[in-house]
């Protein structure tokens, strides 16, 4: 990716959040991270994008001080993993993509146990717990047993637990997949609140639109390797132009259309399957005049026409060869499946 | 909402060691929540509560008759010889447990805090204390039921139910052992046992040695439970302080002296 001057300019300052360098992980034969290198700077918001089994848990694994990397090294705010793990501890909070709470417990007494070995007081840890519960709405449920949680409740108390200490960095590993569209975009609500409170969040998704919607930089990672790294727009640039869609009033002058659009526009085009819209790369947007007025030329009746940037979907497509849904959907079902390959 | 601003990572204090008072505290912290899970799940105290009353009352009634004669005085012999039975299998949980807690979502994030390593496991220890405890209780309370009168009196019985809860705690270090470097919860279950099982029916906790063959009475005589049973005796039933109580308590020290190091080791590895 050529972001090379965005990197330069913030190196400078050295405020590096997470400095991850030649991570390498392997699980017998299968080098599950591959050389992974990361920067994340303080107080942003961090993406770590992938498909299922590209590596994303491992290596945020790796940065928590949960695994030791087989080579390659990792600073948390300067700090090293392994050899400050303790230190690296004092500032991060973690909330994997399994729940890592205790089932047979309730939430405040989960909350409360947290809080105790952080280093609060009986009374202190009860009014942090109770604070906590109020403020991802669990008080309800604060005195159920977590057997009886639904998905949602679970991973907003493992959200919860992971900020006791109010931590300057954040690894959330996948935090919604499963949530439903409401309580996802409480989810980004917190996360984005999180940010503006100071503290620097780094997670992963397999999903584009929340990628899109949060972070400020995007690593791409596919088989244990980054593939991509930068902004959203960046990687967005980085495919291509911007794509022209037309809708036709008349399908039966969709070949028509077509061929005037790769005559006037000089490039081959494409049909959308869904809605039989004619979407062609847009390269010179001057070009559009003319074939707006050879389309009314020729007596054709426009219904839609549009400008879109490419969608990152299109981004993963690009850089990998395969795409990210195709492989979101296997992730659903496997991480229904709790507790699939925890270390 | 409220808007607490976060410390930056530079402005905090940081250590990368962890003081011993800190240790402590995190280990108590963790036996509180020990205790928590058992009063959240009772049903884990089954084997605590139902050996000691099933065992007096079946071993009592099918052997006491052959044994001693009649019941009234088999129960001096066999009350001792249950509770150290009952209290030593009950120290096999420590090892299940914690291999199903390391399994457990939860134990990611006690590594991912700031914490004392060996906490996890220190507390675990600590809490089985209190099925020791239970267990005790329940089978003096089942033999004075059935008319146990123990002669050393009430003082002596304590220091005997306390020498118990110490030895099942030293020998819970085995098993915990087990329960670090084993990979299923079950397979600890089974290890355990295939342990346990020679050493407690191969004493003299449920007939005199002088009863058995000569090669069995050999291996009776060293076996440590055997001292340990025959120190419980000699406390409860004539209030006196011998030998075996020593060796009890020598054999107590080598195990942890031997096992705590190997499981500490093994645990920090594993974490
Ligand atoms: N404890 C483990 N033992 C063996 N293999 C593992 C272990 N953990 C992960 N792997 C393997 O490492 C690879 C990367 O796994 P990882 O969980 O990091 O992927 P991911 O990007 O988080 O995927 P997902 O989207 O499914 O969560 C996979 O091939 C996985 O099978
Ligand atoms: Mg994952």
């Amino acid at each position: 990716m050529s972001n090379n001057q965005g990197k330069k300019l913030l190196a400078v300052n050295g405020d590096w959040a997470v400095e991850a360098c030649g991570l390498v992980k392997s699980f017998g034969t299968n080098r599950a991270v591959d050389g992974v290198d990361l920067k994340v700077p303080t107080g942003s918001i961090y993406g770590v994008l992938g498909p299922n089994g590209a590596g994303k848990t491992t290596t945020i694994r790796m940065l928590a001080t949960l695994l030791r990397a087989d080579e390659g090294s990792a600073r948390i705010f300067g700090y090293d993993v392994v050899k400050e793990a303790q230190i690296v501890r004092q500032l991060i909070g973690v909330t994997g993509q399994y729940a890592s709470v205790d089932e047979s417990l309730s939430a405040t007494e989960n909350l409360v146990i947290f809080s105790q070995l952080l280093g609060l007081g009986r009374s202190a840890a009860k009014r942090k717990a109770a604070e906590l519960l109020e403020e991802f709405g669990l008080t309800e449920a604060a005195k159920r047993p977590l057997k009886n949680f639904s998905g949602g409740m679970r991973r907003r108390l493992d959200l919860a637990a992971s900020l006791i200490a109010q931590p300057p960095l954040i690894f959330l590993d996948e935090p919604t997949t499963g949530l439903d569209p409401r309580t996802r975009n409480q989810m980004w609500e917190t996360i984005r609140r999180l940010v503006k409170e100071g503290s620097t969040v780094l997670l992963t998704t397999q999903y584009l639109q929340e990628a899109d919607e949060l972070a400020d930089r995007i690593a791409v990672i596919d088989h244990g390797r980054v593939v991509a790294e930068g902004t959203v727009n960046e990687l967005k640039a980085s495919v291509g132009t911007s794509s022209l869609y037309l809708g036709i009033k008349n399908l039966q002058d969709l070949q028509a259309a077509r061929q005037i659009v790769e005559r006037v526009l000089n490039v081959g085009s494409s049909v959308s399957t869904e809605d039989g819209k004619i979407i062609a790369p847009m390269a010179d947007a001057d070009r559009v005049t003319d074939l707006l007025i050879a389309i009314r030329g020729a007596g054709i009746q426009l219904a839609e026409l549009s400008v879109q940037k490419p969608t990152l979907d299109e981004v993963f497509l690009t850089i990998t060869g395969h795409g990210v849904q195709e492989d979101a959907s296997k992730a659903s079902d496997k991480s229904q499946k709790e507790g699939v390959g925890r270390g | 909402m409220k808007s607490t601003s976060n410390t930056p990572a530079t402005d905090r204090r940081l250590r990368n060691k962890m003081s011993f008072s800190q240790t402590v505290s995190n280990s108590l912290t963790m036996a509180y929540r020990g205790l928590l899970k058992i009063r959240r799940t009772p049903e884990q105290l089954f084997d605590v509560t139902l050996q000691p009353i099933i065992f007096t009352l079946m071993f009592t009634y099918i052997f006491g008759g052959a044994i001693s004669g009649n019941v009234q005085s088999y129960l001096p012999v066999i009350i001792p010889g249950i509770l150290v039975q009952t209290v030593i299998t009950t120290s096999i949980v420590t090892g299940v447990q914690l291999r199903e807690d390391m399994d457990k979502g939860v134990f990611d994030r006690f590594k991912s805090l700031p914490i004392a390593r060996i906490a996890p496991l220190s507390g675990a220890l600590l809490a089985d204390t209190i099925r020791y405890t239970i267990a005790t209780v329940l089978t003096f309370t089942m033999g004075y039921i059935m008319g146990y009168r123990p002669d050393g009196g009430l003082g002596h019985v304590a220091i005997a139910a306390l020498l118990v809860i110490v030895c099942a705690w030293s020998i819970s270090w085995i098993f915990a052992f087990f329960g670090v470097i084993a990979r299923t919860a079950s397979s600890v279950q089974g290890i355990s046992m295939i342990v346990l099982f020679p050493l407690t029916f191969l004493s003299n906790a449920f007939v005199p040695a002088e009863t058995l063959p000569k090669l069995l009475q050999w291996f009776v005589k060293i076996n440590p439970i055997s001292h340990l049973v025959t120190a419980v005796r000699d406390l409860s039933n004539s209030g006196t302080i011998g030998w075996d109580l020593t060796i009890s308590l020598i054999g107590a020290a080598v195990i942890v002296a031997i096992f705590a190091p190997l499981t500490v080791r093994a645990y920090m590895r594993r974490t």
